[in-house]
């Protein structure tokens, strides 16, 4: 079944949503990030929803599954690129995301996840030890 | 009231709440709603879409395009034969969630709509009516 | 409610049109709600002989004189047409049902003209007079709906120019908020903002409120929605214009600002921005 491609760019991982999604797809997104994750002791994941011309509880609350599994695994989420319409529509819906770091625009993100990673705590940690 | 449009859609798998969604925003960007309202009632749409198939059961949705002379909008009808819901005052409340959800899916459908009726019987079933005017 | 049966009232119209059309046009310029300072006669003639030719039409194609049925449909669309057009010129709702009612003389004129039987000449009569009730308030009806959405636009736009939105500073946005924040203000000044933010690539935006009157619990969940879908796009905000009084009454009401930074002016707030953006103002050496 499709999948939503997850690209790695240093120790970031980047997920470009394009596609109108279905649940199945939006849980398996979930899924696939929290192994690659793991799998690639990224400490960044960069959310780009710029494409989105909805976002409805279900895909908050994927947004903030994602958040906190990443943060569990010490790594930073940043979701990017929320249109207008869509940030109106959510907090009118009951939902602001709290858990979630966001940023104006892929750039942007980027910046914020370079500030956020490169703080005490996670300095020159890759998950291997120096020998 | 005259109808411009009439759209039924099925409400069984996930996949099918993709197809409402769409439907509803052929039709409201048809009916010249700002990017605003459609993102408000397609969104609406999603959360009942999923409701009707998460807690009814499956079932069906009903996408009306209505001019009632003064103005014209958009009526989503949401019905399944379902269990009903026992106190649908609590199930509007936000954070109610029987399905491990965020329970936002009935309050939020009606903030983001101008009109929203939601009629249940136990055992029978659950619908729920939701109107957007341009 | 209206029988199904003939009527001669079309055929009638159709004998005696010259004569009706000029004497309800006389009527309508000689009554004192005629507004000749509003309308050219020509127009006043074109609509008056629109407006018998469609009711004609619809006298012999239904059987039901009900106008809410679809063959009155373009004796109303023609109505609606001229209801919202005497609205846009200034006439007041009698003023322009004026243009049905007055033409209830010269059709009664002529029904009397041409028949003798009483019995039929009170049904003729009965029939023309509800009709032309109906469609009477038909008009009225559609000019008050047109009245409420020019009154309806006027607002939008009204809200529009009260909010402005201004570049402080690369990537400081400030939204000076003047008059009462309700639901329709908020929603304009969300959608400005978010356009603004996406358009200069701002990351911090100031909302002065020194010029909100009230901050009431729905005054505060209106700023509290702004500033949550402005963080969705990324965007910092900071309350400023908090008077003494204002801060009283959000202790008060119990309303939760952790999430906000405020501040009691508008330059307290910039100071707090310039630092966040990493900038600084430094003197210049003289």
């Amino acid at each position: 079944m499709e999948r939503i491609p997850i690209l790695k760019m240093g120790d970031c991982l980047l997920v470009s949503i394009q596609v109108d999604m279905h649940d199945r797809l939006a849980m398996q997104l979930q899924d696939d990030l929290t192994t690659r994750i793991a799998e690639t002791a990224a400490r960044g994941v960069l959310i780009d929803i710029s494409a989105l011309e909805m976002v409805d509880s279900f895909i908050g609350r994927m947004l903030g599954n994602i958040a906190a599994m990443s943060r569990v695994l010490d790594a930073q989420t940043v979701v990017v690129g929320m249109r207008p319409a869509v940030a109106i529509t959510l907090v009118e819906l009951g939902m602001s995301l709290p858990g979630v770091r966001t940023a104006l625009n892929i750039e942007k993100g980027m910046e914020l996840l370079a500030a956020s990673m490169g703080a005490p705590g996670g300095a020159g940690v890759n998950g291997s030890a120096v020998d | 009231m005259v109808l411009l449009s009439t759209d039924q859609l099925p409400l069984e798998r996930d996949d099918h709440i993709v197809i409402v969604r769409q439907t509803v925003r052929q039709r409201a960007v048809a009916l010249g709603f700002s990017l605003v309202d459609q993102t408000k009632i397609v969104t609406a749409a999603s959360e009942l879409a999923r409701n009707t198939i998460q807690h009814g059961g499956g079932g069906s949705a009903l996408v009306e395009s209505v001019n009632d002379g003064a103005r014209r909008g958009l009526r989503l009808t949401f019905e399944d034969c379902g269990p009903g819901i026992p106190d649908i005052a609590l199930a509007m409340k936000d954070g109610y969630t029987t399905a491990g959800g965020l329970g936002l899916g009935l309050s939020g459908a009606k903030r983001l709509s101008n009109e929203f009726s939601i009629a249940s019987v136990i055992g029978q079933g659950t619908r729920v009516v939701i109107t957007r005017w341009k | 409610m209206p029988e199904a049966r003939a009527t001669q009232l079309n055929q009638l119209i159709r004998d005696r049109e010259r004569d009706i059309l000029a004497e309800w046009i006389a009527l309508q310029t000689s009554s004192v709600v005629s507004r000749r300072d509003l309308i050219s006669e020509s127009e006043r003639g074109q609509q008056s002989l629109e407006f018998l030719a469609a009711l004609r039409l619809a006298l012999a194609e239904s059987d039901r004189f009900d106008p809410t049925m679809p063959a009155w449909g373009s004796v109303r669309d023609l109505l609606s047409h001229v209801s919202e057009s005497r609205a846009r010129q200034g006439f007041s709702p009698s003023e322009t049902a004026t243009f049905v009612f007055s033409l209830k003389q010269p059709l009664f004129n002529v029904l009397q003209s041409a028949i003798s039987d009483s019995g039929v000449l009170a049904r003729e009569a009965w029939t023309m007079t509800t009709v032309l009730d109906q469609l009477g308030l038909f008009t009225t009806e559609v000019y008050q709906k047109s009245r409420e959405s020019v009154i309806l636009r006027q607002q939008q736009e009204m809200l529009e120019l009260s909010t402005p939105v201004v570049t402080l500073w690369n990537g400081v946005l400030a939204l000076p908020l003047i008059g009462t924040l309700d639901s329709a203000r908020t929603a304009v000044v969300m959608e400005n903002l978010l356009q603004r933010i996406v358009e200069s690539g701002a990351s911090i935006a100031i909302l002065d409120i020194t010029g909100v009157p009230t901050v009431d619990t729905l005054v505060a969940q209106h700023l509290l929605k702004t500033v949550a879908a402005a963080r969705l796009m990324g965007a910092d905000c900071i309350i400023s214009g908090i008077r003494p009084q204002i801060a009283q009454t959000i202790v008060h009401l119990g309303v939760d600002l952790n999430s906000v930074t405020t501040k009691a002016t508008l330059a307290d707030a910039f100071a707090v921005a310039l630092r966040r953006a990493g900038l600084g103002i430094a003197k210049v050496a003289a």
